[in-house]
């Protein structure tokens, strides 16, 4: 055999620090840069854990075309506007706003460091911070040649916390409490995917930033295509489902992200939009969007729209509507863009055009190449299929499903119930979390990740230099982690034998059908692309009754490698994810993203009683959700342009 | 659109530290076969969860024989065509070649700096500790302008 072949009894490797950062994404490497200044002279102890190699690891390990956040000329404010106007009026308005002030010096860092940004003519060498413009692909997106971006911000990471403080390779599955005080984290616990070994931290703080959750639905391309998921296939919901095992509190975790996007390499549809001006039609060349307008009063959805101006989800809701009459396929106006582009321009700025559409996709999806090379489409000579994914949870992009955090206190009108001592703490002390682990907060992909991650670092130092004396001791036993975490090693060893074909085997599932069968109770039930997107009470509940076997079953996976432990424990903590998902939607009697998902049996969007935030607490011990609303607070004065829904303050209580 | 190896071109980074493409690959698919007991090709990497696969051209970029390269989606796209990429120090080469033969060639820049030689507090200043509960201030000190009348309660 190659591998080292797996064992029952695995090596158990201790450590101890005061901060360990879990994950090695965007917020991780936000953290590490910002930790080791604020650290200086105090003696803290820091480390660095992440499942993957830090320079292509998280949600921007194949590159990015934008940074989708930079403020520029903007006020923070008008972006808090823009991140409630797409989310629907319910976020967190003081932890959008904390990015948005904090988000441009993140930028500048990553131009010092060498990522290459657009400028626009006459500003060619000028940097961002010495006023250097950018080319805006719309309001709060800046272009960049990004294929390293993710390569250049984890070396200036590693640089600044020192590759000793770093291990790759390790997968954090479990975080522990403290044994004298269960609503305090003092550890965390995991396993090599590459020797046989359990690796157990001990700490005061930590922050966990292991991105959102995919795959978690059925996704629309289900043999070879399966892992073309639209965000990156190995984010498994493990921030949702360690911090919920560990009693912190989510929020908005019905929320969700459908993409609408070109159909099957799931290629970014935003330039061509904003950058290239490109239409969308129906089969029958008709603008839907404008058709179907008025039919957004049927429910109350038009409170969320002032003209073209509106959700991401009611932009997808007016195209789905096509789409399930049956006038589909939608298409994206590809040539006629490029041609009116074209219209004004030289041979050379037409042949630069040309390579800028197909950087778009070449710096961060480059299989939608492969789509379109493969299918011989050109998009100055065809029109590409437009289609909504399979839903994922994520809050750092459009979405905002989360951790409910602690906010920053000295904006002007924070309600008490917003903070509760450190910058994005959870509910649980010394756990922190930032990037897709924020709830309630969209709209800051990698630049405000990166910031988040800044501002938990900040936070994480004070915290443990409030704390000098505290002594993190671990709620489990070694035993006790090393049984959990080798389970399904254990389980594949003892009963291998009893069948003649590995894979079937009545005393053990194998983590992909565990993962197939997740991804059928959630297509089919809690609204996926099986029932274009909808859902019901009925339906609800048949998916928390298999759920409840699937969860049982879990237990039972086997792992005959180290690679396939990896898969286990990646689909535990899908099924924890995709669980409180289903839960929020449950509970939330309204269908508040329409384009998203749809409760069929309440369809309108319900200021009266919904404009809140609903929040979950996961009792490990016996299974159960707690589930509660919270009162939502606005802090910017609505503006002029913003939509009649915003005025509206939601259920008192 | 899963990545293959090439028999006649990967070494199994045998001269090096480590392999490349096992150590870069954010989803744990490539292997070195060491001993050949799994593809019959010994000390040669292969992708042993193709259905995985993000196509995030990860190890393709890094693989220093060029002998990674990429089978569209079986289930979803038409055979013939090919993505290929050559990310050199400064830029990237892409060469698309369409299913018809047509063929594009692209060139980007990927940094402006050289590679291992950021230093990330270069010409930064040091935190000032007294700041450490200011919400306002991240050690670089560069938060952006605020006005502050846009809030409701100022």
């Amino acid at each position: 055999m190659n591998e080292p072949e797996v064992t029952v009894n695995p090596e158990v490797v201790e450590e101890e620090c005061d901060i360990l950062l879990i994950g090695g994404g965007m917020a991780c490497c936000g953290a590490a840069f910002e930790i080791m200044k604020w650290a200086e002279g105090t003696g803290l102890n820091i480390k660095l854990v992440d499942k993957a190699a830090m320079d292509r690891s998280g949600a921007v390990a194949q590159g990015l075309s934008a940074i989708n956040t930079y403020m520029g000329e903007n006020d923070p404010a008008d972006y808090v506007r823009y991140v409630r106007g797409d989310l629907m009026g319910i976020t967190r308005e003081d932890l959008v706003y904390d990015v948005g002030r904090h988000v441009d010096d993140s930028v500048h860092n990553f131009e010092d460091w060498g990522l290459p940004i657009w400028k626009q003519k006459g500003f060619e060498d000028k940097k961002l911070r010495d006023g250097g413009k950018p080319v805006r692909s719309g309001r709060w997106q800046i272009m960049i040649n990004g294929e390293s971006y993710k390569w250049i911000v984890a070396e200036a990471a590693k640089k600044a916390l020192g590759m000793e403080n770093i291990r790759e390779r390790v997968f954090i599955v479990r975080l522990l409490t403290d044994a004298n005080d269960p609503t305090r984290v003092a550890g965390a616990a995991g396993f090599s995917v590459r020797d046989n070994k359990i690796h157990i931290y001990k700490f005061k703080a930590c922050l966990l930033a292991c991105g959102g959750a995919v795959n978690v639905f059925r996704p629309r391309s289900v043999g070879e295509g399966t892992g073309r998921a639209w965000y990156p296939v190995w984010n498994a919901g493990s921030t949702y489902a360690m911090a919920a095992e560990c009693g912190a509190e989510l929020t908005l975790m019905e929320n969700r992200f459908v993409p609408a996007r070109f159909k099957d390499g799931y290629g970014p549809v935003g330039a061509w939009f904003l950058l290239f001006k490109a239409k969308a039609m129906n089969a029958m060349g008709e603008d839907y969007q404008e058709k179907n307008y008025e039919s957004l009063k049927d429910n109350g959805y038009d409170k969320y729209a002032v003209g073209h101006a509106m959700g991401t989800c009611l932009r997808n809701h007016l195209m789905m509507i096509e789409m399930r009459e049956g006038r589909g396929p939608i298409f994206m106006d590809t040539p006629t863009a490029m041609a009116n582009l074209a219209a004004t321009m030289t041979p050379k700025e037409i042949k630069h055009l040309e390579a800028e559409a197909w950087e778009d996709f070449l710096d961060m999806t480059i299989g939608q190449c492969g789509v379109w090379a493969g299918e011989n489409i050109e998009p100055d000579k065809e029109m590409s299929e437009l289609m909504p994914t399979e839903p994922y949870l994520l809050g750092s992009h459009a979405g905002c499903a989360g951790l409910w955090c602690s906010g920053p206190e000295d904006l002007p009108g924070v309600p008490e119930h917003y903070h509760w001592g450190y910058n994005r703490m959870t509910t649980v002390k010394g756990l922190f979390t930032a990037g897709d682990g924020v709830g309630a907060s969209g709209h800051k992909f990698s630049s405000g990740s990166f910031t988040e991650g800044r501002i938990c670092a900040k936070s994480m130092v004070k915290y443990c230099l409030d704390h000098p004396d505290m002594q993190p001791q671990l709620s489990r036993s070694t035993e006790e982690l090393v049984d959990e975490i080798y389970r399904p090693v254990r389980t594949f060893i003892e009963h291998k034998d009893y069948t003649t074909a590995i894979d079937i085997n009545p005393h053990y599932i194998t983590p992909k059908m565990l993962q197939f069968r997740l991804q059928k109770i959630m297509d089919e039930y809690v609204a996926g692309v099986a029932t274009w997107y909808q859902t019901n009470e009925a339906m609800l509940e048949l998916a928390e009754r298999k759920m409840k076997m699937l969860k049982e079953d879990s237990l039972k996976m086997r792992a005959k490698d180290l690679h396939e432990l990896l898969r286990a424990w990646e689909n535990y903590h899908r099924i924890i994810a995709a669980e409180a998902h289903m839960k929020h939607i449950q509970f939330r009697k309204e269908s508040r993203y329409p384009g998203y998902y749809y409760r069929a049996d309440y369809k309108d969007i319900n200021d009266d009683e919904w404009k809140c935030f609903v929040n979950s607490r996961y009792n490990r011990d016996n299974g159960e959700w707690e589930m509660k609303k919270v009162k939502w607070q606005p802090l910017i004065a609505v503006g002029e342009k913003e939509p009649e829904g915003m005025r509206h303050q939601g259920p008192e209580m | 659109m899963p990545t293959y190896v090439r028999t006649d071109k990967c070494d199994g980074c045998k001269g090096q530290d480590k392999t490349a493409c096992v150590y870069i690959c954010p989803h744990d698919l490539m292997k070195l076969d060491k001993d050949g007991s799994e593809t019959g090709h010994a000390m040669k990497a292969y992708n042993q969860e193709p259905e995985q696969c993000w196509e995030c051209y990860s190890c393709v970029k890094i693989c220093p024989q060029q002998a990674i390269e990429c089978r569209h989606y079986a289930d979803v796209v038409p055979l013939g065509a090919q993505v290929q990429p050559l990310r050199g120090s400064e830029s990237i080469m892409w060469t698309i070649k369409f299913r018809n033969g047509n063929m594009k060639r692209f060139k980007f820049p990927i940094r402006t700096t050289t590679e291992g030689s950021v230093n990330p507090f270069s010409g930064k200043p040091d935190a000032n500790q007294s700041d450490l509960g200011n919400h306002a201030n991240l050690f670089t000190d560069g938060m952006h302008d605020c006005d502050m009348s846009q809030f409701m309660a100022s």
